[in-house]
């Protein structure tokens, strides 16, 4: 690896910090405009005058919008973001033990899509007003169209009531399967290292409709970005003076035009994360899959604020380690770089 | 004030009429020689019709339980069929056009008038008001959108009103950014300077010359956006925000009729199912073909 790559992801690295920063004052704010007084909200409904004015001043409500601020962060360090009045739990501790069903979901649910959009687009690019474009072009305003929540119903309905080929929408796993001993937090990998092939099967299982529903979802701006820019790209003056040169046309498509076609396609990945982890509280419900979506529902339903905003929190920064890892990518793989710092 | 008048009319009045043909004209040709365009105009009518006088058409009333009536498959007396209190689907799917239209437009609304408005300016003066706009904007970019709205539902109440703000405040980015961008590449075209040079002022030139030649690429925005707002509405109702039963809305009917899906009642999803579906892919279709009349290039 180069200085200049090095240089690149350390600036990208930085330019974090202040999304970081405003993400955190938008979550302190969410946290404090809550209608009537947050004290009574964060003590719960049975608690007496004398619990709330204690909870008051453990959360600083006494003090300035800025003092509570620094009291927020301070708490945030210390990896305290209250405790959930629906279970009792530290709301992290929480976030931490159904984090990895909603990653395992939602990284499934990308790669799946990532494997079929990205061959669709090309196709459809290399063969512009043939049937495999209009079917592009149908299956991606279709596929933004489709509520997120009433596709994976609509699955349910023909793979689990007409066909019984899926499981019951229970969780990741059927009450009679033991989950693996975990290690990575994602049950089919755990099986796997396990070298439980009953269990791997059963979570596979699970996992297979919730996956299809979020990946049918993402599909959609994916293909449309890839076809798009290798329309681009093929119009452009290189490929064109590779053509011109005589290489044959599967070097001319995938050496040239691909490599360069992928970039804007990684890049605007980032705003497919921020459709998916949205649309993963929705598929999450559906399927009643024990992430930390429905647990922010849960949460919702009996007004468990401490627990919403923690989620909320979680999923912002989530979304931004995403954006991260898709940059750092981009700069390890973008010949240009190198050459241009 | 009389020169002016005098100046500004003859012009007026001799671009005013042919441009408006030819405009016609392109609407003419994209609408016939792009019949998915022409077909999501006739949806657009469709959905519109049953949002304007849809309480007043329905064969039942939307909230009327009929007894003995429960959880009927779809036929002659009750088209879309009944849900688990005896209530006549297809009503309540056409009645509930008028909500979920209303939340969508108000959302965009409120984006699109406060978003441009503050793209507009910070793409003008440029400056601190730019850097401002901008990190304002980054920064609820930088949440999954969804889950933002749910926060502040959760955070400003559980309301109707809230699910509008919420939709807006997330969509305000998108408005801001192209203002930003579209204002900010004319702020010294030719025909500014010009405009600036007779002594117009810096609002006046920003309102009538600069504003209105961003506008077309904003209306696309618009209506893809529009579809985007149904469907964010949709799934906060989905989830328990905003409408509350028994209010006819798409979103929620849909997760009332979830419950019955994997008992094989499909009808109680399905037609509120469709009809969120079909006013999205409405919306989508007519930005798509809005684009194409804006803007040939970009067609994708």
């Amino acid at each position: 690896m180069t200085a200049a790559r090095l240089l690149s992801i350390a600036k990208r690295l930085g330019q974090t910090l202040p999304v970081l920063a405003g993400i955190l004052v938008i979550t302190f704010l969410l946290t404090r405009a809550l209608p009537g007084d947050p004290a009574a909200y964060f003590a719960g409904p049975a608690a007496d005058e004398k619990s709330i004015a204690e909870i008051r001043k453990s959360l600083g409500l006494d003090r300035s919008l800025p003092a509570q601020f620094l009291i927020y962060i301070g708490q945030l360090a210390k990896g305290d973001l209250g405790q959930s009045i629906s279970t009792g739990q530290p709301v992290v501790t929480e976030l931490f033990t159904r984090l990895p069903a909603s990653l395992e979901l939602t990284l499934a649910a990308l790669t799946l899509s990532l494997l079929i959009a990205v061959p669709l687009g090309v196709l459809a690019a290399t063969r512009p007003d043939t049937w495999v474009d209009h079917l592009c072009r149908f299956v991606v305003t279709a596929g933004v169209s489709l509520p997120t929540f009433f596709t994976g119903l609509a699955l349910l309905y023909v793979f689990y009531y007409l066909l019984g080929w899926a499981p019951a929408p229970l969780g990741r796993l059927d009450i009679i399967v033991l989950p693996p001993t975990r290690i990575t937090g994602f049950y089919t990998i755990d099986a796997l290292l396990a070298g439980d092939f009953a269990t791997f099967r059963a979570a596979l299982a699970q996992l297979t409709l919730p996956a299809t529903t979020l990946a049918l979802f993402t599909l959609a701006p994916i293909a449309r970005m890839t076809r798009g820019s290798m329309l681009q790209v093929l119009a452009s003056d290189f490929v064109r003076t590779a053509r011109a040169a005589g290489l044959p046309g599967r070097t001319v498509l995938f050496t040239y035009a691909f490599r360069n076609a992928l970039l804007p396609v990684v890049t605007t990945l980032g705003m497919v994360f921020s459709f998916t982890l949205g649309a993963n509280v929705l598929v999450e419900k559906v399927f009643a899959w024990p992430g930390i979506g429905s647990y922010a529902i849960e949460a919702l339903t009996v007004s468990d604020y401490a627990a919403v905003q923690g989620f909320v929190l979680a999923m912002a920064i989530l979304f931004v380690a995403l954006n991260l890892l898709i940059d750092i990518a981009y700069t390890l793989i973008d010949p240009r770089i190198a050459s241009e710092a | 004030m009389l020169a002016r008048s005098e100046q500004t009319d003859p012009s007026a009045a001799a671009i005013a009429t042919p441009p408006r043909k030819s405009w016609l004209g392109h609407v003419r040709y994209v609408l016939v020689s792009n019949p998915v365009t022409l077909f999501a105009f006739s949806l657009l009518l469709l959905i519109l019709t049953a949002a304007l006088i849809g309480p007043y058409i329905v064969p039942y009333d939307p909230l009327a339980t009929l007894p003995g009536q429960q959880l009927k498959p779809p036929s002659w007396q009750h088209w879309f069929g009944t849900d688990q209190l005896g209530r006549d689907i297809f009503s309540r799917v056409v009645v509930a056009a008028r909500l979920d239209l209303m939340l969508s437009v108000a959302a965009v609304a409120l984006s699109f008038v406060i978003g441009s408005a503050l793209g507009s300016v910070a793409g003008y003066y440029g400056g601190w008001v730019e850097t401002v706009v901008g990190r304002v904007c980054d920064t609820i970019m930088a949440f999954p959108l969804f889950v933002l709205a749910m926060g502040i539902v959760a955070a400003l109440g559980n309301t109707i009103e809230n699910i509008i703000y919420a939709t807006a405040i997330i969509n305000l980015p998108f408005y801001a950014r192209m203002a930003r961008a579209e204002v900010s590449i004319r702020r010294n075209a030719g025909f500014v300077q010009a405009a600036r040079l007779t002594g117009n002022g810096d609002w006046r030139i920003l309102a009538l010359q600069v504003f209105p030649n961003a506008l077309p690429p904003m209306m696309v925005q618009v209506s893809l956006n529009l579809g985007w707002a149904i469907l964010n509405a949709a799934g906060l109702s989905f989830i328990g925000l905003g409408v509350r039963p028994p209010t006819p809305e798409w979103g929620i009917m849909v997760a009332e009729g979830a419950n019955y899906i994997i008992s094989g009642e499909w009808w109680v999803a399905l037609f509120p199912g469709l009809a969120l579906m079909l006013a999205v892919f409405t919306f989508n279709l007519l930005g798509d073909g809005l684009r194409d009349i804006v803007d040939p290039q970009r067609r994708t």
